[in-house]
């Protein structure tokens, strides 16, 4: 079966674009990124503020057990309405420089609509690490959880 | 295991990923590897001890000669390594739709 999702990191190159196809139509797509009360359901994640606005900016925050574990925040450069978002992107606390990410929304047929993120990081070495960074949590999430039963048998 | 050796920078190489498309369809010894280079033997050897140290490639000793095969398990694990990335999203997609079909119906 064809993924739904696609994501395209070519070697070598310092971007990379995120591709889906969604069974709604480009209005619905659209607003589930413009409404803050949608986009924290989606993503998971709290929005401070969301000024949908040349020149606005934008602020997440992620909670877990009383520990912030995910704070973001970025400028919007561009926002025209069901065709594209143009956006830095910065993860707080980390050493992860600001990135580019430009969003573009196509309608395909009345009811399906495609959205295209393509992703511009300060080098080729932090593109691979953020793509790295699932993988390995992975890893660690299964070691952390065999060292749980381990700790149990004791 | 050299742990200088990062896979992603092992495969980063267009020599070494030839040698794993060559060796993919066969067992072969250093030897018949270099012979499809026109890069010096010598250069090939380091390319082949790069692939080994990050277990790309395995060596087998067969009479004589080392044969070097594909290590399969490896180059699943690399082939997959985007694929939780690519996960998160599609989670994150999936629940969009869903969320914005009820939307609609409402």
């Amino acid at each position: 079966m064809e993924q739904k999702t696609k994501v395209n990191a070519e070697e070598g190159k310092q971007e990379l674009v995120i591709t889906r196809e969604f069974d709604l139509p480009l209005e619905q797509l659209f607003k589930a990124f413009e409404e803050p009360g949608l986009f924290e359901q989606w993503m998971g994640t709290k929005v401070l503020k969301m000024e949908n606005k040349k020149h606005g900016s934008y602020a997440f925050e992620t909670v877990h057990n009383g520990n912030v574990v995910f704070k973001a925040n970025g400028t919007i450069h561009e926002f025209v309405k069901n065709e594209k978002i143009i956006r830095t992107f910065e993860m707080e606390n980390t050493d992860f420089p600001v990135q580019l990410e430009y969003l573009e929304f196509e309608k395909l047929t009345d009811n399906i609509s495609k959205l295209t993120m393509h992703i511009v990081f300060k080098s080729v070495e932090f593109r691979n690490k953020l793509l790295k960074m699932p993988f390995s949590q992975g890893i660690n999430m299964a070691h952390n959880r065999l060292q749980e039963i381990a700790n149990k048998l004791k | 295991m050299n742990l200088r050796r990062d896979v992603f920078q092992a495969i980063a190489d267009p020599t070494r990923r030839a040698i794993l498309l060559l060796v993919a369809s066969q067992s072969m010894t250093a030897g018949a590897i270099a012979a499809n280079f026109d890069t010096a033997r010598p250069t090939v050897s380091k390319h082949l001890q790069i692939l080994t140290e990050c277990e790309l490639l395995k060596q087998e000793q067969n009479g004589r000669e080392i044969y070097y095969h594909i290590n399969a398990k490896k180059m699943k694990e690399v082939a997959d390594f985007i694929e939780p990335f690519r996960k998160i999203w599609d989670d994150r997609f999936n629940k969009l739709e869903a969320i914005m079909k009820n939307f609609k119906s409402k």
